[in-house]
């Protein structure tokens, strides 16, 4: 591959960021000021978050369709145990471990069933995506869960040195993901697995253990992402983070990573996470009606994907 | 049976076997896969494998490297009678295998490829062990310099990488772990002319580093020009014991196809070769 192809794959995301923040600041003048900036940060955070976990699935391979129920899952697992005790930090704490427990098994489940099932993981997330929200339903009763209390609001408005609270939670879990999946050796067989299976397992590797571990992973961080979500609107909404598990692939496939697996970094999912929020709110501050949000946003996917084909030119795999 | 072999052709004994078959024995239901194979392999010694599909080189090579346990004979490794449980207790032995099918992961560098599932860790433990990149780079480019293999990009992916440099790579992979034996199962069939001949200048490489080699190939012409020795295989039973020097293509492929029966395939190899050599004298 020559050098700029190369050089465009690895970047591109990053330049075409940088080109629509020109446009938009262009067009608009409140896009480039920093609550607006700092509104965008904060209303990503949640889908960056589950991202992360998306990037690593698909890293594998696998695909993950049950992100966005698991997320909504989560928040009212969360909102359950913080309506049933006083809201003190001591429940905040219990109601994150029950929230990132929940999200943790349901991505057990997913892993084994797929592993050790031998069930495709896109069948199995896709009934995991209609249990979830069935199971989040259930415990809501269909209505939201009110009044999470100042301390479970933190997540989403405290701030630690003037960094918004989930802002620096997005830039403290991206900077270990990305370390961890290039610098160790767990990381790398995420890659090697989404590459060739088989030799890794031939190599003697727990390929089983790994791929369930990450559904796993993904599970916790997709109701971490929920959680997020459940702060900011101090509710746990029954019909949250619908359709996000769409949002989510769309962030790590405009980061480039592939589909096939074994090729992707973490930190360009985090770019087209924020590529997607630049959309939506440069369209809104544009005053472009909603219903062509949904389709320039359909339409850059498609357009950032056949980019990357005509990129990797004959090395697609 | 090492006796037959002692009593016909006493060695000398700096030839005593690296690896020794006695009647080994393989059924898959009704189907006898291997039928008292016998063979034996020196050190430093390079060993061709041939014979139809179906002949049983692969059910061999699979009990030699222990994917398979025979159901009956005797396999002696560095002089002491062996029974190996998995494919990693052969590999903890000495013995490799690189398969056909490459099992390579094309976006890992060669580094990467040949340190796969025993990563060089610099520090960290259970999930989080961060690899030691340098060190797996310089041993590895140490080890393809053993094979007087030249790289164009060192940190190149091998999917990038011709088929003969990948076939270098797996083979490189396999020598990691100073194996004694090491078995090539169809190293050259996906290959192009100048590439095979590449890796088959390997094999050479490796019998004058001691190893020894089994070469699975259907190219009878490859055989031929890098082996000291031809075993073939018919139908589970060894057909005949060559020494390569003097043998040629067509009788090669005689015992191939099964034209010229051996009588009984039980001796070691002495007496087996003797028996070739009388039914060469017979035709001629």
């Amino acid at each position: 591959m020559s050098g700029w192809r190369r050089f465009a794959l690895e970047y591109g995301i990053f330049i075409i960021l940088l080109v629509f923040m020109a446009v938009l600041a262009a067009l608009s003048p409140n896009f480039l000021t920093l609550s607006n900036l700092r509104n965008i940060g904060t209303q990503v955070a949640a889908l960056a978050v589950i991202a992360v976990g998306t990037t690593l699935v698909i890293l594998l391979a696998e695909i993950d369709l049950s992100v966005g129920s698991v997320a909504a899952l989560c928040g009212a697992v969360a909102a359950t145990i913080l309506s049933a005790g006083d809201q003190s930090s001591g429940w905040v704490v219990l109601a994150l471990l029950g929230g990132l427990g929940t999200g943790a098994f349901i991505g057990f489940v997913n892993g084994a069933l797929s592993v050790w099932g031998g069930i495709p993981s896109f069948i199995v997330t896709l009934g995991m995506l209609s249990v979830g929200r069935g199971l989040t339903l259930l415990i809501t009763g269909g209505r939201p869960i009110f009044g999470l209390g100042d301390s479970f609001s933190q997540i989403a408005y405290g701030s630690v040195l003037g960094v918004a609270m989930p802002i620096l939670l997005v830039v403290l879990l991206y900077g270990v993901a990305a370390l961890w999946l290039h610098a160790t050796q767990l990381g790398r067989y995420l890659y090697a697995i989404g590459a060739n299976p088989r030799a890794v397992e031939l190599a003697g590797v727990g390929v089983r253990r790994i791929k369930i571990g990450t559904f796993a992973l993904a599970g916790a961080l997709a109701g971490l992402g929920g959680m997020m979500i459940a702060s900011r609107l101090d509710s746990a909404q029954p019909t949250a983070a619908s359709g996000w598990e769409l949002d989510a692939i769309a962030a790590v496939v405009l980061g480039g990573t592939s589909l096939y697996g074994g090729r992707g970094s973490v930190i360009r999912t985090l770019a087209g996470a924020v590529l997607l929020q630049f959309i939506a709110n440069g369209l809104n501050l544009l005053d472009v009606q909603a219903y062509w949000q949904q389709i320039t946003k359909g339409g850059i996917i498609i357009l950032a994907l056949l980019a990357e084909r005509g990129l990797r030119g004959n090395t697609a795999s | 049976m090492s006796e037959t072999t002692s009593a016909t052709e006493p060695r000398p004994k700096h030839r005593e076997p690296l690896l020794e078959l006695s009647d080994i024995t393989k059924r898959f239901g009704g189907v006898t896969a291997l039928d008292h194979v016998s063979l034996d392999i020196d050190a430093g010694e390079v060993v061709g494998l041939v014979g139809d599909n179906g002949a049983g080189k692969s059910t061999l090579v699979k009990t030699i490297s222990g994917a398979y346990r025979p159901d009956s004979g005797r396999l002696l490794f560095g002089g002491a009678v062996r029974e190996f449980a998995t494919p990693g207790a052969a590999k903890d032995a000495g013995i490799e295998t690189v398969y056909q099918d490459l099992a390579l992961v094309d976006t890992l560098d060669a580094a990467g490829n040949i340190f796969l599932g025993r990563e060089l860790i610099r520090f960290g433990a259970g999930p989080i062990r961060f690899l030691d990149h340098r060190a797996m780079r310089e041993q590895a480019f140490a080890l393809l310099e053993r094979l007087g293999l030249k790289l164009p990009d060192p940190s190149a992916e091998v999917g990038t990488l011709s088929g003969g440099q990948r076939q270098s790579v797996a083979i490189s992979r396999a020598l990691y772990t100073d194996p004694k034996l090491v078995i090539l199962d169809e190293p050259t069939s996906a290959l192009a002319v100048k590439e095979a001949e590449r890796v088959l200048e390997l094999t050479q490489t490796l019998r004058e580093q001691g190893v020894a080699v089994i070469l699975i190939s259907h190219t009878i012409r490859d055989v031929m020009a890098t082996t000291d020795r031809i075993i073939v295989l018919h139908r589970g039973r060894k057909m005949a014991d060559l020494v390569t020097a003097d043998t040629d293509e067509e009788e090669v492929v005689r015992y191939i196809v099964g034209q010229d029966r051996v009588g009984q395939n039980r001796g070691g190899r002495a007496g087996q070769r003797t028996n070739s050599e009388t039914q060469n004298g017979a035709e001629a």
